[in-house]
């Protein structure tokens, strides 16, 4: 009990003084996840849009397919990333293994079914009450995509969110992809798992309170979009 | 000088038949609109009104028969027409944003936008609202927005889906107004209502549907003072059963 109290108070300690250790720790994880969140956005929220307005053979199929991506063992998707970035896998020749960038790869493909899903989701909702009215307009299919995005964005937010709770939390992925190299690949959930296998629990203490931090910030944002939305802006 | 383009009137519906849930709901439906006269589709609920200004609008396809643009312009229809549903769908942006957005569809160019926004604003007095969330206005406004919207594309054919159905007196009279003003500025109107106060009101033409046919069409002088069907008769003295 001692002993854990005082891993509170020393891992408080590194917080407050921004002990330069745990801060490189967590900027690099913000850096990772931010990125992989970013792409998946980008490649994610047109994805769902139009999987939701667009008419296609196995388009059900495919919203099924996201859906269950959704639940993605990271350890799996790590093991997937580093087959293809290892030196004999298809994209060895680009050396990203154990680098941050391998972990972005990893990440993103983590997120981005995430995202896409719940774009379709928020899109289709959308379409539904706005299919007439855009037909009317004379809105093609990709003016009809844009403009669902920008009208969904709060909505759409709330996805990016869950993307970023997501990516910023697992460490399955981004242990085997990134090598959790200090100073190099070394993330919050990484370094927790390995300070506290050693026994230092004061450093794993203190990422845990900012990954928990982060975690309540995330989701305080997703109400505040949620407002936001509410109030017809 | 602006030159006026060429019309894509008359509109040609011939057998027009709309089938849904093994249902016929339209049911060879033959109709012609010209320009001018404001033609109101006159029916009670359920009559298949809705289903067969989208058939005209283009946003349905018919099960059979041809809707046919016949104006010497035709191939342009799309571009020269224009909708109003009976509960606006406002975008999640500003009044302007919202007129200005429509403008962008047409390819009306950035420096003409503005003022075109502006002008419709002030048609519709929403001009105080130019900054204001479209979905922050009463439905009376956003109605008012929503043909304000279409207005501002300079439709020769408005179709109006009940507009007026879900507003109080006082909304129902200012968008009958600018309904009016748009008819006087030269827009075709075809106007779906069961409303018959306001088909007295605003009818030049009148087309009485029922169970998915045209029971009845002419002029609304005529329809209202002498009905040649049991049917239409009956809708006038609100004795029609479904």
């Amino acid at each position: 009990m001692h002993d854990i109290a005082a891993a509170f108070a020393t891992s408080f300690g590194l917080i407050l003084t921004l002990d330069q250790g745990l801060v490189e720790i967590v900027l690099r994880s913000l850096q990772v996840s931010l990125l992989a969140v970013g792409a998946a956005a980008i490649v994610g929220l047109p994805l769902g849009a139009a999987v939701a307005l667009l008419r296609f053979p196995g388009r059900r199929a495919v919203a099924i397919l996201l859906s269950s991506l959704m639940g993605l063992p990271p350890v799996v998707v790590g093991l997937i990333v580093y087959l293809l970035l290892s030196r004999a896998g298809p994209l060895g020749v680009l050396g990203l293994l154990f680098t941050p960038s391998a972990m972005v790869a990893a990440q993103f493909v983590l997120v981005t079914p995430i995202v896409a899903a719940l774009a379709r989701q928020v899109v289709e909702d959308l379409w539904a009450e706005y299919e007439e009215q855009l037909r009317s307009l004379g809105a093609g299919p990709r003016r009809a995509i844009a403009t669902l995005l920008w009208d969904g964005r709060f909505s759409l937010m709330t996805a990016l969110l869950a993307g970023f709770g997501r990516a910023s939390a697992e460490v399955g992925a981004v242990m085997i992809v990134g090598g959790n190299i200090d100073h190099v690949t070394r993330v919050m959930t990484t370094a927790i798992a390995l300070e506290t296998s050693k026994g230092d629990l004061a450093l794993a203490l203190g990422l845990g309170l900012i990954l928990i931090a982060l975690s309540l910030l995330v989701n305080g944002a997703a109400f505040v979009v949620r407002d936001l939305a509410r109030s017809g802006a | 000088m602006t030159i006026a383009p060429a019309s894509i009137l008359p509109l040609r519906l011939d057998g027009v038949c709309y089938d849904a849930g093994g249902k016929r709901l339209v049911d060879g439906v033959s109709l012609a609109f010209a320009a001018g006269p404001r033609t109101l589709i006159l029916g009670p609920n359920g009559a298949g009104k809705s289903l067969l200004l989208r058939l005209a609008h283009g946003l349905l396809a018919p099960t059979a028969g041809l809707v046919l643009w016949q104006g010497p312009d035709a191939r342009n229809a799309g571009r020269h027409q224009a909708m109003v549903f009976q509960r606006p769908v406002m975008l999640r942006r500003s009044a302007a944003a919202n007129i200005d957005y429509a403008l962008r569809l047409r390819g009306v160019p950035r420096d003409s936008r503005r003022p075109r926004v502006e002008e419709a604003l002030e048609r519709a007095g929403l001009e105080r609202f130019a900054g204001t969330p479209a979905r922050a206005l009463s439905i009376g406004e956003q109605q008012r927005l929503a043909l304000a919207r279409a207005w501002a594309t300079l439709p020769q054919v408005l179709f109006l889906d009940e507009p007026t159905a879900s507003l109080d007196p006082a909304a129902t009279w200012a968008v009958e107004g600018i309904i009016d003003a748009i008819h006087r500025a030269g827009t075709k109107i075809v106007m779906t209502t069961h409303d018959l106060a306001q088909a007295r009101r605003l009818a030049d033409d009148i087309v009485f549907l029922n169970h998915g046919r045209v029971v009845e069409q002419g002029t609304a002088e005529r329809f209202f003072a002498s009905p040649r069907t049991p049917e239409a008769a009956a809708f006038i003295a609100g004795t029609l059963r479904w």
